[in-house]
C-alpha cells in the first residue's frame, strides 16, 4: 500500500498586497488553486465500522462499510449479537410455553407475535377460536402496528435530524402501552394469547380507553404529517434514496411496508385473510417509487388505517366466551379444578403433559408491522414441536440493505437502514 | 390440492415424489438433483408464476430414521397461491444442495441461516458463511437434534473461550484488504490475522 502524504498549511491565511485576507476559492473546479491544495485520493477506499453499539443501527447490528470518499461502495452486515436460539428453545417447550418467547422476538409489537404463533398452533391442532377472541386478537394486532410504526417514525426522524416527531410519536405509543398494561399486566412481555383463546379478557375500562385513543390519535398523525411530509430537509434526505423497484422487491422477498412502497399491492390481511380481516373496511396504501420517502408515506397511512380498523373492531366486539370450550387445550377455571375431580385431571394433564398436536405441519403468516411474520410448526404428535420456524420479516428485509445502500452517501445509509424498520430481537432471534 | 402438483408430475415425471396436504398447504417432495430445474420452471412458467420465495428452512425430526428436509415456501403473488417444496437429504450422507440464489436473491441470507444452523451446504451460493453464529464457532450446527440445548462445551469452557477470544480481531483479512489498511495495523494484530483467527470471507457480487 502506498502511504499518502497530505501537506496541509496549518498557518492562518496571510494578507495579500492590498491588505485583504488571502482566501482559497472553494469552487474552482480543476483550476490551478484546486490542483495545488487538493490532495489526490483516487482509488483509495476507506473501511468503516458502524456498530454494534451505535444508535443509528437500531440495535446491535454491525455494518462494515467500504467507502470511496463519502460514497458507499459495499456494505457487509454482521448479525447474531442478539442471537438467543428461540427456535431451538421452542423444541423443548409446550406450545403455550413458547408464547413468552414470541414476545421477545419482535419486541416492538409483542402482541402481534403472540397472535401469529397462536394462529399457527391452532391451525396445526384444528381449533376454531371464538368470535370474541377473533376481535380481541385483531385489536391486539392493530394496536401493535400502531406502536411499532410510532417507534419507527420516532427513531427514523431522530436519525434524520428531526426531534419533535419523536416526542409526539412516543407519547402516543405510551398511551397504547398503558392499555396493554391494563390488559395483560405487562408493557412489553405481554404473552396475551393462549392456544385456543386469550390469557385474559379485556378489563372494564379498556374499551373506553381505546376508544378515546382512536378519537385523538389521528390529530397526532396529522401533526406529524404537517411537520415531515413537505419538510424540505425530510424530503431531500428521503426522496430517491434506497430505491427498490417492484421486481427487485419481489426477488428479494421483501414484505410489509417495504414491499408495498415499491408498488406491489400485497397485504396478507387482504390476500390471505386471517381473523376475519376481509370483513373490515380498510385500504392498503401502496407506494410508487420504492424509496425511503414512500416507505414513510405507506407507514403513516397504515397508522390511519389501523385506527379505522380499531374503531370498527370496538363497534362490533361481541359478547361471549373468549376461550374455546375444549378441556384438552384450555385450562379449567381454578374453582372447578379445585373442586371437580375431572377438571383437576384435565388441569394436571395440561400442565404436566402439555397440549398434544396431531402429526403434521402448519404455516401461518400474518401481516406484522414489519412485514409477513410466518410461524411454521412441525409436529410429530407430541406436546412439543419438532421444529418451530419463525419467518422473520425484518431479517429478510434487511438482506436487501447492501443492495439499496451501495452507491449512496454514508448519511443515506443511515436513512436506508432506518427505513427497513429492523428490530434486532427478530433479526437474530 | 394445488393444481401445480399435476403440472409438475406431467413435466418432470419421476423427479416429483409424493405430494401431501397438511393444514390447507400442499407439500411436494422433489428429487434434490432436479431442484434448480424444478424451481426455475415453477418461477418462469406463466401458468405457475411462483415469483416470491417466502422462506427457506430445514427440518430435522426426532426420529433418527427420517431424513433431513429442506423446505422452500413458494408463493405466486399474482395468483395468490402458495406451494411448499421439500427436498430430503440423508443426514449421514452428503448434505449438499444447489443454491436458489440465482433465482431469488432473497434466498441469500435464508440459505446462509440453514447452513449455519443445520450444516447444509448450498452449491453456487455467492457468500456461504455463518450468519447468526460467529465465523469461528466450533461447536457445530445448533438446530440439529444431536446438538444439546446448552451447547457442546461446558459453561466453564465457553467462558474460557470467550475470555481467550481476541476482541480486536473483528475484521476479516478480506475486509481489511478492501481498504488496504492491513499494513497500518499494529504488528501483533497482523500476526493474529495471519494465523487466521478469523475465518476468511469469500465475497463476490
Amino acid at each position: 500500500m502506498s502511504k499518502r502524504t497530505v501537506d496541509l498549511e496549518l498557518a492562518t491565511p496571510g494578507l495579500d498586497a492590498q491588505g485583504r485576507p488571502a482566501r482559497i476559492p472553494l469552487t474552482v473546479a480543476g483550476g490551478e488553486v484546486e490542483r495545488q491544495h487538493e490532495p489526490t485520493l483516487d482509488g483509495e477506499h476507506m473501511l468503516m465500522n458502524i456498530g454494534p453499539q451505535h444508535p443509528a443501527t437500531h440495535g446491535v447490528l454491525r455494518l462494515v462499510v467500504e467507502l470511496d470518499g463519502e460514497t458507499v461502495v459495499r456494505v457487509i452486515p454482521h448479525l447474531g449479537y442478539l442471537h438467543s436460539g428461540f427456535e431451538k428453545l421452542g423444541e423443548y417447550r409446550h406450545y403455550n410455553q413458547i408464547i413468552p418467547l414470541t414476545d421477545r422476538t419482535d419486541y416492538l409489537s409483542p402482541m402481534a407475535n403472540n397472535v401469529g404463533f397462536a394462529l399457527a398452533a391452532e391451525a396445526l391442532m384444528g381449533i376454531e377460536i371464538t368470535p370474541r377472541c377473533k376481535v380481541l386478537r385483531l385489536i391486539a394486532c392493530e394496536m401493535s402496528r400502531i406502536i411499532s410504526h410510532m417507534v419507527w417514525l420516532g427513531t427514523t426522524s431522530i436519525d434524520l435530524g428531526a426531534f419533535t416527531p419523536f416526542l409526539w410519536a412516543f407519547q402516543e405509543r405510551e398511551r397504547i402501552y398503558n392499555l396493554q398494561e391494563m390488559w395483560t399486566g405487562a408493557r412489553l412481555t405481554t404473552s396475551v394469547t393462549r392456544v385456543g383463546g386469550m390469557m385474559a379478557d379485556i378489563p372494564d375500562q379498556f374499551v373506553d380507553g381505546l376508544r378515546r385513543f382512536t378519537e385523538t390519535y389521528p390529530k397526532t398523525l396529522h401533526e406529524i404529517d404537517r411537520v415531515l411530509t413537505r419538510n424540505a430537509v425530510w424530503v431531500g434526505r428521503t426522496q430517491g434514496v434506497g430505491v427498490m423497484t417492484a421486481d427487485e422487491a419481489i426477488n428479494y422477498a421483501l414484505s410489509g411496508p417495504m414491499l408495498r412502497a415499491s408498488g406491489v399491492p400485497y397485504d396478507v390481511r387482504k390476500d390471505r385473510p386471517y381473523l376475519d380481516y376481509e370483513t373490515y373496511d380498510f385500504d392498503v396504501p401502496v407506494g410508487e417509487h420504492g424509496d425511503v420517502y414512500d416507505r414513510y408515506l405507506v407507514r403513516l397511512e397504515e397508522c390511519h388505517q389501523s385506527n379505522r380498523i380499531l374503531m370498527q373492531a370496538l363497534d362490533r366486539l361481541p359478547d361471549g366466551p373468549v376461550n374455546v370450550s375444549d378441556p384438552r387445550v384450555i385450562l379449567p377455571a381454578k374453582s372447578r379444578a379445585m373442586n371437580d375431580m375431572e377438571a383437576m385431571i384435565y388441569h394436571f394433564k395440561q400442565v404436566m403433559e402439555g397440549v398434544k398436536a396431531p402429526v403434521g405441519e402448519a404455516y401461518a403468516g400474518i401481516e406484522n408491522p414489519k412485514g409477513e411474520l410466518g410461524n411454521y410448526l412441525v409436529s410429530d404428535g407430541t406436546a412439543k414441536p419438532v421444529r418451530w420456524r419463525i419467518r422473520p420479516p425484518s431479517f429478510i428485509n434487511l438482506a436487501a440493505l447492501p443492495k439499496m445502500a451501495e452507491g449512496h452517501l454514508l448519511s443515506d445509509l443511515i436513512a436506508i437502514n432506518a427505513s427497513v424498520d429492523i428490530v434486532m430481537g427478530e433479526v437474530d432471534r | 390440492m394445488n393444481s401445480s402438483v399435476e403440472a409438475l408430475r406431467a413435466t418432470f415425471g419421476s423427479a416429483i415424489g409424493r405430494a401431501i396436504e397438511s393444514c390447507g398447504d400442499t407439500i411436494v417432495y422433489i428429487d434434490p438433483a432436479k431442484l434448480p430445474e424444478v424451481m426455475r420452471w415453477l418461477r418462469d412458467t406463466p401458468e405457475q408464476h411462483y415469483d416470491y420465495l417466502v422462506d427457506v428452512t430445514a427440518v430435522e425430526y426426532r426420529d433418527r430414521e427420517r431424513p433431513l428436509e429442506v423446505v422452500y415456501n413458494l408463493r405466486s403473488l399474482a395468483r395468490r397461491t402458495d406451494l411448499r417444496i421439500k427436498v430430503e437429504l440423508d443426514p449421514q450422507g452428503d448434505l449438499t444442495l444447489d443454491s436458489v440464489v440465482p433465482l431469488w436473491r432473497g434466498a441469500d441470507w435464508l440459505e446462509r441461516e440453514v447452513y449455519d444452523m443445520f450444516g447444509i451446504t448450498f452449491r453456487g451460493h455467492p457468500d456461504l458463511r455463518r450468519i447468526l453464529m460467529w465465523d469461528t464457532y466450533a461447536e457445530g450446527y445448533p438446530l440439529r437434534k444431536d446438538f444439546p440445548l446448552r451447547g457442546r462445551f461446558s459453561r466453564a469452557e465457553q467462558v474460557r473461550q470467550a475470555l481467550a477470544a481476541n476482541p480486536e480481531a473483528h475484521y476479516s483479512m478480506e475486509e481489511l484488504s478492501i481498504a488496504q489498511a492491513y499494513d497500518e495495523l499494529p504488528p501483533d494484530m497482523q500476526e493474529r490475522l495471519r494465523r487466521g483467527e478469523r475465518a476468511k470471507i469469500p465475497y463476490s457480487e
